[in-house]
């Protein structure tokens, strides 16, 4: 099958789609590769370079769309391109399906296959082909050489012949693939780097970018990332207040602020308002990585570069990646390879839609003349999800029925006991006289109250209660005291001796259990 | 004073007593608990003293005071440590006291017998001077079963008492013969039984005592060091079982009340005991372990050791702290440098908490007594079934000489002579520091594979010195 490549359409894109690299690559797995004339140029690959990787030249737009099974793109086609698809056609290229109903529709009307890569899954087996991380890594890394061109001073902190220079204090909001990249490159030029993001738990991530977490007095349960396969979600109007006073408080000391915060199919959230861009200091950057959907500063003017009245530099360009056509290309032609090698499971030139593969099925937007967008969630969780403990929540009914059948058992064997233990002093009563069955049941009684009263006793009290009891069982003195009155000298001495041990063991069990007890404290 | 004063003052010192055992389900009601016991017992003794058939009172006054003295002089000056050894002595004396009263009864019931009526001998006189032929038969029972009992209980304390003190070996010991040997004496005893209430003679009495002091002896000598805790609290049962049988034998309702009580509290306190040790009651009762079913599972590795350098950095780190004290903290006091380490962790806003297994130590409880008289809070010291769950969460466990109750062997080797046992799970901490005295098996004998695993580090040393040497290096 034919693999092949147009040149960009939308103004001012120099990416392109395939290299001289990826398509020797895919000449590997059996396809045939061809480009439109001049495609690389912008991206510092010439036709001749082309063409010595074995990759066919064609002349125009519509002979290229004709010719080839497969093509890939950088940006959403336009109109036209959209028109040039044709049934059984794979179209391989950013798409934006939430906001391109049209697109869709059209790719189902002319019955072609369309793969959107921003929709490739964030699991561990589809970051190969993860355009939107690596062209947000550019992104971020072009984002703070972007600030720093348009920054009026160094980086770093120096102290020189001529004089001290403090080192820049640069704030990156939203801790993605491109604040990430930003905090790298940032604390690599040696700024003092501060980092803040929705989700608490990048902040391991961003400390080990060197940058350090800015931490909001805010008491939430955010929600974990990893529900929200790995993107950040809305989040409560108390949580946005406490961030935004955070901001506010930043604003002043802050040389460049790179704002990068996107929720998925969705306006970027508002985060640097204006009262924080008239705080900032003259000859600021403000890089608003976000311009493309509206931008965290409002004042952002996308696709632009303005001053503020205080002096607060502004840039709301999109084409960050662009702006690095070379590097974006190569990376992105490789996520396309390895994109096209899971599609190609044989290695034999031909394409297998698997739509039962999860990374395929969540990225095809359109399929057989069908729209396949919202894909059903993938059965890998995009994030080793902290496991949970998943109580079972028991239905009131089983709860109801659980409790039935304790209670009955419990029932059964008190009755069971009950019944014995009545038999039993039946017996015994049957033949003892009255005066013995009167302490009896002073005996049985007691030993019950015994058993009821202990089984409250707190675990850690054991001890002073081995040492009450033990007390209190020297009540045999009673015994003693009732005999020593008994003339007969050998009855006194044994009671004296009773009495005089029982002593010892009254006074002793009691004082010591008060010593113990008088050491119990709480914090 | 009538009779009815006496048993009015009865039944409010049993109320009391009842109180103060209810009381002891919390911290602070136990402080008021311990009252009600002495307001009780003053109560019932003062109630028999001034009652009918009482004589003698200021000799009586006389040996109460004397007898008082010498407890408050051992109570004041023993060491908490000390507290187990007490306890067990403590129940020898009334199982003598037991024994006595119980010769005493027999000895005025013979008197009375031979005179056939003896009005000034004293109410207990004139009662059994009353009973009837069959009434006569079941007091010679009850008092043979509290002479019993009281001398059982008597030897059996003061081995307990050896035991603990470190006085007699601490291995579980047996006469040739075993078993057999107390099932002999046992029957010898009952034999005595029908002897005597053929014959009323002292001699099949003496016979028995003799017989029962022997079981006591060698069913103790046979309960190794670590069932010591259940020992004592079925001591403490055994002593109050026979005060109940005197109090039948003497008609004295409050006897058998107070007897009962702690009879059943002991019985129960040994329950929970045997159920935390996953031991059966009866085993326990008659000697020891049950023979393992095979050989124990060989041990791996090799033990490695650390210094305070090691053990003092790793909880600078760390967040969470796990403290399992055991009967080796006791011996080496180190309780006071323990608490003191646990303040300065705290100051540093670590979760410092400790983790208490229901046997730890030589008594039931023994651990929390002996925290408490260090001053660790006692909202910071956790049981067994609380803190289990936590210990995969935990940077550090320090276990500071305790061995079987963190013995890993207990769920995973299913011929080790603790196998089933519920065990603190320290092993799943992150670190894992044993502070012990040298390479041994300690008190059970029972080698623990905890020492050789992984994550563990042996920090050796006694106790009381390795937590001295800790303290400086925490900054």
């Amino acid at each position: 099958m034919k693999f092949g490549v147009p040149k960009e359409v939308f103004e001012g894109e120099a990416r392109v789609a395939l290299t001289p690299e990826s398509a020797k690559q895919l000449q590997k797995l059996g396809y045939d590769c061809a480009i439109e004339t001049g495609a690389g140029a912008l991206a510092g690959f010439s036709d001749k370079d082309y063409e010595e990787a074995g990759v066919e030249i064609i002349k125009t737009p519509a002979a290229l769309w004709k010719a080839c099974d497969i093509v890939a793109k950088v940006r959403q086609p336009n109109a036209t391109e959209m028109k040039r698809l044709k049934k059984g056609q794979t179209l391989i290229s950013f798409f934006n399906p939430a906001g391109n109903e049209a697109g869709m529709k059209a790719a189902k009307a002319r019955g072609a296959n369309v793969i959107a890569m921003e929709m490739v899954p964030r699991i561990s087996r589809a970051q190969k082909m993860d355009a939107l991380s690596s062209m947000a890594n550019i992104a971020g890394y072009r984002a703070v050489i972007e600030a720093g061109n348009n920054f009026g001073r160094f980086f770093t902190g120096q102290i020189t012949a001529a004089g001290k220079v403090p080192p820049a204090k640069v704030l990156v909001v939203g801790a993605g693939v491109a604040g990430l990249a930003a905090i790298g490159t940032s604390t690599s030029l040696g700024a003092v780097t501060y980092a803040f993001d929705v989700r608490p738990e990048v902040a391991e991530q961003v400390e080990s970018m060197g940058a350090q977490f800015v931490y909001l007095d805010f008491e939430e349960e955010q929600q974990d990332g990893a529900a929200t396969g790995g993107y950040a979600s809305v989040s409560s109007p108390e949580f946005r207040e406490a961030q935004l006073a955070k901001f506010r408080e930043l604003a002043p000391e802050m040389d460049i602020v790179i704002t990068t915060a996107l929720i998925p199919n969705r306006e970027a959230p508002e985060l640097w308002t204006e009262d924080m861009v008239a705080a900032m200091k003259p000859g600021s950057v403000i890089v608003d990585l976000a311009a493309e959907k509206g931008g965290n500063c409002k004042q952002t003017v996308k696709d632009e570069k303005i001053v503020t009245e205080n002096g607060v530099t502004i840039i709301g360009y999109t084409d960050f990646p662009s702006r690095m056509a070379t590097q974006a290309s190569t990376l992105y032609a490789t996520n396309i390879r390895h994109m096209m090698t899971d599609l190609t499971p044989e290695k034999d030139g031909q394409i297998v839609h698997d739509m039962e593969d999860d990374v395929i099925r969540g990225a095809t937007v359109a399929y057989e003349g069908e729209i396949t967008f919202p894909p059903p969630p993938p059965k890998v969780a995009a994030i080793a999800a902290k496991p949970k403990e998943e109580v079972k929540e028991k239905t009131p009914e089983e709860k109801r029925a659980e409790e039935v059948a304790a209670f009955k058992a419990q029932t059964k064997q008190q009755v069971t006991l009950i019944a014995i233990g009545a038999a039993l002093l039946l017996g015994v009563g049957l033949v003892a006289p009255a005066s013995f069955m009167q302490h009896f049941i002073v005996f049985v009684l007691s030993v019950f109250v015994g058993f009821q009263v202990i089984w409250g006793v707190s675990h850690s009290l054991h001890t002073p209660l081995m040492a009450v009891t033990n007390a209190i069982s020297s009540i045999i003195i009673l015994g003693a005291l009732l005999q020593i009155g008994s003339g007969n000298w050998l009855v006194i001495l044994l009671a004296s001796v009773s009495i005089f041990m029982a002593g010892i063991n009254i006074f002793g069990g009691f004082l010591v259990t008060r010593r113990m007890l008088a050491m119990f404290q709480k914090s | 004073m009538d009779f009815g004063f006496t048993t009015a003052a009865y039944v409010v010192a049993a109320v009391l007593f009842i109180l103060s055992l209810g009381g002891l389900s919390g911290q602070e009601s136990a402080k008021r608990a311990v009252w009600y016991g002495i307001v009780g017992m003053g109560l019932a003794v003062f109630a028999t003293l001034i009652g009918p058939g009482a004589g003698l009172w200021l000799l009586s006054l006389l040996l109460i005071a004397g007898g008082g003295t010498i407890g408050w002089y051992v109570a004041n000056k023993v060491e908490m440590t000390e507290m187990p050894q007490l306890v067990a002595a403590m129940h020898s004396l009334v199982g003598l006291a037991a024994v006595f009263v119980g010769y005493n009864a027999h000895f005025v019931m013979g008197h009375v017998a031979g005179l056939h009526g003896g009005e000034e001998l004293g109410t207990f006189a004139a009662l059994v001077a009353h009973k009837s032929p069959v009434e006569l038969n079941i007091l010679k029972v009850e008092l043979f079963l509290g002479i019993f009992i009281g001398a059982v209980t008597f030897t059996g304390s003061v081995i307990a008492y050896g035991k603990l003190a470190g006085k007699v070996s601490s291995t579980a010991k047996k006469l040739p013969g075993g078993h057999a040997l107390n099932a002999g004496a046992a029957a010898l005893s009952l034999i005595c039984l029908f002897w005597y209430m053929g014959t009323g003679a002292f001699f099949p009495l003496f016979i028995m005592t003799l017989a029962a002091l022997f079981i006591g002896y060698h069913l103790i000598m046979g309960i190794g060091g670590a069932d010591m805790p259940v020992v004592v609290s079925m001591l403490n049962s055994y002593s109050g079982w026979a005060a109940a049988a005197i109090g039948f034998s003497l008609s004295n309702d409050l006897l058998i009340v107070v007897g009962a009580l702690v009879g059943s509290s002991g019985a129960i306190l040994s329950y929970i005991m045997c159920k935390a040790m996953n031991r059966s009651f009866i085993s326990v009762i008659l000697g020891g372990f049950g023979g393992a079913s095979g050989p124990a599972m060989e041990v791996e590795g090799e033990q490695v050791a650390i210094d305070a350098d090691g053990v003092a950095n790793a909880l600078n780190e760390a967040e969470s702290v796990i403290i399992v004290p055991g009967y080796g903290m006791a011996v080496a006091q180190a309780q006071a440098a323990v608490s003191e380490l646990t303040n300065k962790l705290r100051a540093k806003g670590k979760n410092v908490r400790f983790a208490i297994h229901p046997v730890a130590g030589r008594l039931p409880g023994h651990m929390n007594v002996l925290l408490a008289e260090a001053k660790v809070p006692y909202d910071i010291v956790m049981e067994m079934d609380e803190i289990n769950e936590d210990f995969p969460d935990t940077d550090v466990v320090i276990v500071i000489g305790s061995n079987d109750i963190v013995n890993p062997a207990a769920q995973e080797d299913p011929n080790s002579p603790i196998a089933g046992m519920p065990v603190l799970e320290v092993w799943k901490a992150k670190q894992v520091f044993v502070s012990k005295r040298g390479q041994g098996t300690g008190y059970s004998g029972i080698e623990n594979p905890l020492f050789y695993k992984e994550n563990t580090r042996m920090f050796y040393g006694d106790a009381k010195d390795s937590m001295n040497a800790l303290l400086p290096k925490l900054d």
